[in-house]
């Protein structure tokens, strides 16, 4: 059930018209009965591992909350350690195996057979939900979030529905409580969310699936140079558009139902530099393998003996050498968690690759910017953004083609074969002179929002006292969707790209 | 009281964009604004026709006025499916009860939506036939019907309901037509009828392969007795008929199925293929496209020799002594003969 179907619509205004009419302690059941029958309309077996992870999860956090509160201090800690690696391992396990039976091999391997299931599609929002449950396994083994009795708060953690489609992924510290008390009918709450699911639809459908058509035609190998350069300019663009999108539909969604789920995305393409990229881009997974992947390795036993012996040798290395490792193995598992390929796999190693590199060259920029002081004029931090945007698009793009090789030979062309001649394709991509119109409009509008977003904050809130431009704005909004979305006969509107990781 | 205004306001404007949007069937394709001229003159009809282009193209109601004083209308469309002849026939009956309602039965070779053609043919037919009814439960019904289960999504039904989810990309294509006709359509039939004046005679016989099966479908089975069904609690004579066209062929075994059918209901069926040399149809004059449909002559002849079996055989009233009703089809009759002479000055 996608954010943007009739379906969906018609499932979100009668569980909300429900949430708020039913009197008494019953909400939180009426969510979380809303919340499983959107898994189901994914099919069982997404109910299935929900509910599986959900009840294991429940189950961990409880026996660690009774050792804890028996045995206390480092006795529980050691109580508890089997539970919770075992938790995490088994999850882990679970989610690579998912993954990896989506590779053509392993459908190829299972096909007709008992296990042919594996094969069609991820469980809905499984990746999402099992790095949030482990972060609520993890942080109830460290001491840092109290174990969740109730069983309904803890399923509702897990298994909200706006969070199963593309994330974001919360913390239990963040959105368990949100489900403890009753909530009233909140005019502003209610129309604030469905105005935040209309620019996320938007984005979705006026901009990232008019985009996806020019995308598609750029894969094909004929396209390379000038045209490569294309084809990530356009990526970033619907990639954004999608994502974003889909996130605004599901921060609107929850914010109808009065809570409040982590913003994903903080205008990440005004970044200056790489680590401020990934503060800003998927904000919520970079924060989690912060915490739960980086932290952990740098501080490990192993990474720090390394860090000893490389200080003997080299000393002022030696000592950024457990960050590097810790970096790289973040990396890592940031690309296996979007995908077990190589494509991943290689594109979280150039991630690492240009942090490390800016990192090592820190000293050098210094005493260039002490030389010349560009940094303080107007101009130099467009640049930094042009500069941030153009890399990244170039490292997004690992993820287009069904090998590495065709990444770097596509990426190759763009320094030996690069010609202006190559732009000439824009009228071979199946998007006429009018789409590209709408489209550049369209970015147009996404970026001076954001600009109006950054200077002077929500929009929302200053249109919440002038109910007439409200409504003109809205319904225009409205209108553009209806008129230019990419949806109907003869389209075909693509699911949201973020569901697929 | 603002919030109820500006709520209207925006509802007035969407129905606004609607009309503007939606196809509107008047240069070109006349055959989509066909099923919506109905509503206008719904109401004292005694006889009532459904089906496809072997109904609106081969009988002409200004003839069953003009030798018979039969009020009569077509509610035929192109490739209207059974399900659709019945959902149509259903509404009918919510606005007026005819003395008789006449079925062609060639589209019982249409089982289901999924066998009356390709996606884009099927939807484009679904659309002339459906997108001209009024809101209705009928209309509701008749969706259901005529889209495949894989189209069965609340995305395809809604457009039925509101064309403009299908219709919201024309904005591109606006032509002075879309304008012009915003709020009303010109008249395209004569009751129903659409009148084609050429002559493009049948030079060799067509050949169709044979079928591997003549059975007729188990829902098309059930949309017949519906049809019957319908009919007899409604007091109406259902009357069956195979329009008189050479192609494509009406099989034999299709032939035996129908004749059993209409004894065991008790129904009149009239082939107009065998009674060719009554009709008087000549293959080489009334036809405009080698003899799949007929022209305007042929259709005449047609009406004329089914006009008489209505009268005699169903009891139609003759009612051309009504004043009111008289000076209506005076009105009718000119502009049709205006139409043919026209036609005819043209080729000569």
């Amino acid at each position: 059930m996608g954010f943007t179907t009739v379906k969906f619509a018609l499932f979100f205004l009668a569980l909300l018209i429900v949430y708020y009419r039913l009197p008494g302690k019953g909400q939180r059941a009426v969510l979380l009965a809303g919340s499983w029958c959107f898994a189901l309309a994914d099919g069982w077996r997404s109910l299935l591992m929900l509910l599986t992870t959900t009840v294991t999860a429940w189950a961990a956090g409880y026996v660690m909350g009774e050792n804890q509160s028996c045995l206390g201090g480092k006795k529980a800690r050691a109580a508890n350690r089997p539970w919770m690696a075992g938790w995490t391992i088994l999850n882990l396990t679970v989610l690579v195996l998912w993954k990896l039976c989506q590779s053509e091999t392993a459908s190829r391997a299972l096909a007709g057979g008992d296990m042919a299931f594996l094969t069609r599609g991820l469980p809905l929002g499984i990746s999402f939900y099992t790095l949030q449950a482990m972060s609520y396994v993890l942080d109830v083994y460290q001491g840092k979030v109290e174990p969740e009795k109730n069983f309904l708060k803890l399923a509702l953690f897990t298994g909200f529905f706006p969070q199963l489609v593309q994330g974001p992924i919360s913390r239990y510290g963040q959105l368990g409580n949100q489900f403890g008390e009753r909530r009233d009918y909140e005019k502003k709450q209610v129309s604030f969310g469905m105005q935040r699911m209309l620019w996320g639809s938007f984005k979705k459908l006026v901009i990232a699936d008019r985009m996806a058509v020019a995308v598609t035609a750029l894969k094909d190998p004929q396209y390379t140079g000038g045209a490569f350069f294309l084809l990530t300019l356009f990526y970033a663009v619907q990639i954004y558009a999608d994502f974003t999108g889909g996130i605004d539909m599901a921060l609107g969604a929850a914010q109808a139902f009065g809570v409040t789920l982590p913003e994903n995305f903080i205008h990440p393409f005004f970044s200056k530099n790489i680590a401020e990229y990934w503060r800003r881009w998927h904000a919520t997974l970079g924060g989690w393998m912060k915490e739960y992947v980086f932290y952990p390795v740098s501080v490990s036993a192993p990474v720090r003996r390394l860090s000893k012996a490389a200080r003997k040798k080299w000393p002022g290395f030696g000592k950024r050498l457990p960050v590097y490792g810790a970096t790289l193995v973040t990396w890592l598992a940031t690309g296996l968690w979007h995908g077990v390929t190589p494509n991943f796999v290689v594109w979280g190693m150039l991630n690492c690759l240009v942090i490390v590199i800016s990192q090592e060259l820190t000293p050098l920029y210094r005493k260039f910017h002490s030389r010349f002081r560009w940094k303080e004029k107007g101009w130099y931090g467009g640049f930094e953004m042009v500069r941030m945007f153009l890399l990244m698009n170039l490292i997004r793009a690992c993820d287009l083609f069904p090998n590495v090789g065709e990444y770097f030979r596509r990426l190759g062309s763009l320094f030996t074969g690069f010609s202006l001649s190559d732009f000439a394709c824009l009228d071979q991509l199946g998007l006429t002179a009018l789409d590209y119109g709408i489209l550049l409009a369209g970015v147009a509008v996404m970026a001076a929002v954001s600009l109006v977003q950054v200077k002077q904050g929500s929009i929302r809130e200053k249109l919440w006292r002038r109910p007439v431009l409200r409504l003109a704005l809205g319904f225009g909004l409205f209108l553009t969707v209806l008129l230019m979305g990419w949806y109907g006969v003869g389209y075909e509107a693509g699911d949201f790209i973020y569901n697929q990781f | 009281m603002k919030k109820l205004a500006a709520g209207a306001l925006c509802l007035a404007l969407l129905w606004l964009l609607q009309a503007l949007l939606m196809p509107k069937y008047m240069t070109s394709t006349p055959e989509g604004a066909m099923i919506r001229e109905y509503y206008d003159s719904a109401g004292d009809h005694n006889v009532i026709f459904t089906g496809d282009c072997e109904v609106y193209e081969n009988f002409s109601p200004v003839t069953l006025w003009e030798e018979h004083g039969i009020n009569a209308w077509i509610r035929g469309s192109p490739q209207q499916t059974i399900w659709q002849s019945y959902y149509l026939m259903e509404e009918t009956l919510e606005y007026e009860t005819p003395d008789v309602m006449v079925y062609n039965v060639f589209a019982m070779c249409y089982d289901t939506p999924e066998s009356t053609g390709s996606q884009s043919r099927r939807e484009a037919y679904n659309r002339i036939t459906l997108d001209g009814m009024k809101w209705s439960f009928s209309k509701w019904k008749a969706v259901q019907a005529s889209l495949t289960e894989e189209e069965k999504q609340w995305e395809g039904i809604l457009t039925y309901l509101f064309p403009i989810l299908r219709f919201h990309d024309r904005w591109a294509q606006l032509t002075k037509e879309d304008v012009t006709y915003l709020f009303h359509r010109d008249t395209v039939t004569y009751n129903g009828y659409l009148m084609q004046t050429g002559v493009k005679p049948m030079t060799e016989a067509h050949v169709t392969a044979p079928r591997a099966d003549y059975t007729f479908g188990e829902n098309s089975w059930y949309y017949l007795e519906k049809m019957a069904a319908l009919c007899r609690d409604h007091g109406v004579q259902l009357v069956l008929i195979k329009s008189p066209t050479l192609y494509p062929a009406w099989w034999p075994e299709w032939e035996s199925q129908i004749e059993d059918f209409a004894r065991e209901q008790n129904l009149l069926y009239v082939n107009m293929l065998e009674y060719q040399q009554e009709l008087g149809i000549d293959w080489n004059q009334d036809t405009y496209d080698t003899g799949l449909h007929l022209n305007v002559y042929g259709a005449e002849k047609a009406s004329r020799w089914f006009g008489r079996i209505l009268a005699e055989e169903c009891g139609v009233p003759d009612r051309r002594g009504e004043k009111e009703l008289s000076a209506q089809w005076e009105q009718t009759i000119q502009q049709y003969q205006r139409q043919k002479a026209e036609a005819k000055e043209e080729t000569q």
